[in-house]
């Protein structure tokens, strides 16, 4: 990846960035602090490793991706628009009761959704069910699932992790966004789940740790994804991220999981968030001159 | 009926993935936990073992894989008793299956206290409530091998989410395989009677065919209705029975609380009420005993259909026995 293609890569989160702020103020509730976290990732999947196309949000042919911690809609909508499923314009009716964008992921009335989501730890089942498909049409399909850190103390998430090894699903990669914070408090306070790498090795898979925030190791991990393939092993990427990454004052701070911002804050992230883009922009420029 | 043949339903449902199978249907797959020999899955697997995904014992992930094989053209089986299909994993068919309308079929077997000697932490009364409840979900419960031969063939052909409902016991085959028509939706009137409806459904029927009979010896009709689908329910077969028998028992093996005599009760008490006895399982656990036996202990037998309707049709006069 280039320094250009990385400097706009970087420019895109900022834009998903300020849709999932859209979002959550228009909607007046929602979740921003880990939709903020996966930011980073949301774009990579979109903008370089997955085979979409926005005029054709059905096509059979695809690459699916499941939002299984599906709170974090409002970051999963804010990708989709930028990419050009629908207008970027529409990420403040959020949760509205005449939107088409429901408070959690909706595949029958959003754009490029791929299955609905909301309850924790069903996603990742379903996406173990389309690798499954894709294996047996014999097609060359990805599918990419994104977890909570909290999300995988639901007990389905690990019948998945086990049905993903036994089925040999290397076409399946199921990121787990270890942000370290859920509602009450820090997860590993709440419920503690590590040596997750060890854990998740014992299941079986591919495990792979990376910062979640950092296009450049993003990079690589999707690299050893693909090079993964036939291996017989799904892949497991353990993002380590920061909550509410993009907004100063929502950054590890756990009451920035489901609030959303007043008008000042509004406000305040809006003007972070373009500052962060004008020089990005600015940067952008100097390469290019 | 001794002389009937008897098999039970979730043998014909076995029998039934294969036939369809055979005839080109490409698409299904069926999904299992670690219960194979007891749905009768295994009768697919043994011939068509690459379409046929064992789950282990984890329904739950089991009913969210069926949701995500769906969505990829697939038209997924999945099976385990209706305690843990219908009970442990409900909440996965309600989000990952009902609210995206998915087309995957739930296969309960074992349902009802004619699971017999597991007892009540296996015998499933809940089930038909529980799916009942579930926005667009259809719900078949046959009666036979017949009946259920077309419900799975009617479900697999059905866009959208199904719940089947079979049992263990064999049963009486009492439908002529070469004129019987499933179709979703539709109850069917096995005899002619004015004088009360009892309206059963699963292996009640056979049940409610032999009250019928020992009720014309006393001198009274009974129309006996056939309902192998619980939603969406047959208004219009529920209707005719309140306008013309004025009188109307239902006979379901599950809980009389959200099962099929809630479902009779909507419709007649909304548009024609009239008198509804339930019988059914009384807001109680099953226990264990052979299933005869524990169907006995639970009242749901021709002998207690044949009370109920002497009470409703003749209450000043009380059984004779």
């Amino acid at each position: 990846m280039t320094k250009m293609e990385t400097l706009q890569l970087k420019l895109t989160a900022t834009r998903v960035r300020m849709g999932v702020i859209e979002g959550t103020h228009g909607a007046g509730c929602g979740h921003p602090g880990g939709s903020l976290s996966c930011a980073d990732v949301m774009t990579y999947l979109y903008f370089r490793e997955m085979r979409v196309d926005p005029e054709q949000p059905q096509d059979p042919a695809r690459d699916r991706f499941v939002l299984s911690k599906g709170h974090c809609a409002p970051a999963l909508y804010a990708t989709l628009a930028e990419r050009g499923f629908f207008p970027v314009a529409d990420l403040p009716t959020l949760r509205h009761s005449n939107s088409y964008l429901q408070g959690h992921p909706n595949m029958n009335t959003v754009p490029g959704v791929d299955m609905s989501t909301g309850s924790l730890g069903q996603g990742v089942s379903a996406a173990c069910g389309m690798a499954l498909g894709a294996k047996q049409q014999g097609s060359d399909i990805n599918v990419y699932t994104l977890l909570g850190d909290g999300e995988i103390e639901e007990g389905e998430c690990w019948e998945a992790f086990m049905f993903a090894n036994h089925y040999k699903l290397d076409n399946l990669c199921i990121m787990i966004d270890v942000n370290g914070l859920q509602i009450d408090g820090a997860t590993r306070n709440v419920m503690n789940s590590e040596p997750l790498d060890k854990k998740m090795d014992a299941f079986g898979f591919n495990t792979i740790v990376c910062n979640g925030n950092s296009f450049a190791e993003l990079e690589q991990a999707f690299k050893m994804f693909d090079l993964s393939h036939g291996s017989g092993k799904p892949t497991c990427f353990l993002l380590r991220t920061t909550k509410g990454l993009g907004v100063s004052y929502m950054q590890n701070a756990v009451e920035w999981h489901g609030k959303a911002p007043n008008d000042e804050e509004y406000a305040q992230a809006m003007d972070e968030l373009r500052a962060a883009h004008e020089s990005l922009e600015k940067e952008i420029e100097l390469n290019n001159g | 009926m001794a002389e009937m043949k008897k098999i039970a339903t979730r043998v014909s449902y076995g029998n039934t993935l294969v036939e369809l199978a055979r005839q080109g249907a490409d698409d299904l797959v069926v999904f299992d936990a670690d219960l194979a020999a007891a749905t009768k899955t295994e009768i697919f697997r043994k011939e068509y073992p690459d379409r046929h995904f064992d789950c282990g014992i984890a329904e739950q992930n089991m009913v969210g894989v069926a949701a995500g094989m769906s969505t990829m053209g697939y038209v997924p089986f999945v099976s385990s008793f209706a305690m843990f299909a219908a009970g442990r994993a409900f909440e996965q068919i309600r989000n990952s299956i009902g609210y995206p309308h998915l087309n995957v079929k739930i296969a309960a077997t074992h349902a009802g206290l004619s699971v017999g000697e597991d007892g009540a932490s296996h015998q499933c009364c809940e089930d038909i409530a529980l799916m009942r409840s579930i926005p667009g979900m259809v719900i078949l419960s046959p009666s036979d091998d017949v009946e259920a031969r077309g419900a799975v063939i009617a479900a697999y052909n059905y866009n959208g989410p199904v719940y089947l409902r079979f049992s263990r016991l064999s049963t009486p085959v009492y439908h002529d395989p070469a004129t019987y028509q499933f179709q979703i939706g539709k109850g069917e009137r096995l005899t002619e009677g004015y004088d009360i409806a009892v309206i059963a459904t699963g292996l009640m029927v056979p049940e409610a065919l032999r009250a019928a009979v020992l009720a014309k010896r006393q001198g009274i009709s009974i129309r006996v209705i056939n309902m192998p689908t619980i939603k969406p329910i047959d208004e219009e077969i529920i209707l005719t029975a309140a306008r013309e028998c004025r009188r109307i028992i239902t006979v379901e093996e599950h809980s009389i609380i959200g099962g099929l005599g809630e479902a009779v009760c909507s419709v007649v008490s909304e548009k024609m009420p009239v008198p509804v006895r339930r019988i059914g399982v009384m807001d109680q656990f099953g226990h264990s005993g052979p299933a005869a036996e524990v169907l006995r202990d639970y009242g749901l037998t021709a002998e207690n259909i044949v009370a109920a309707v002497r009470e409703m049709v003749r209450p000043d006069r009380p059984a004779e026995e």
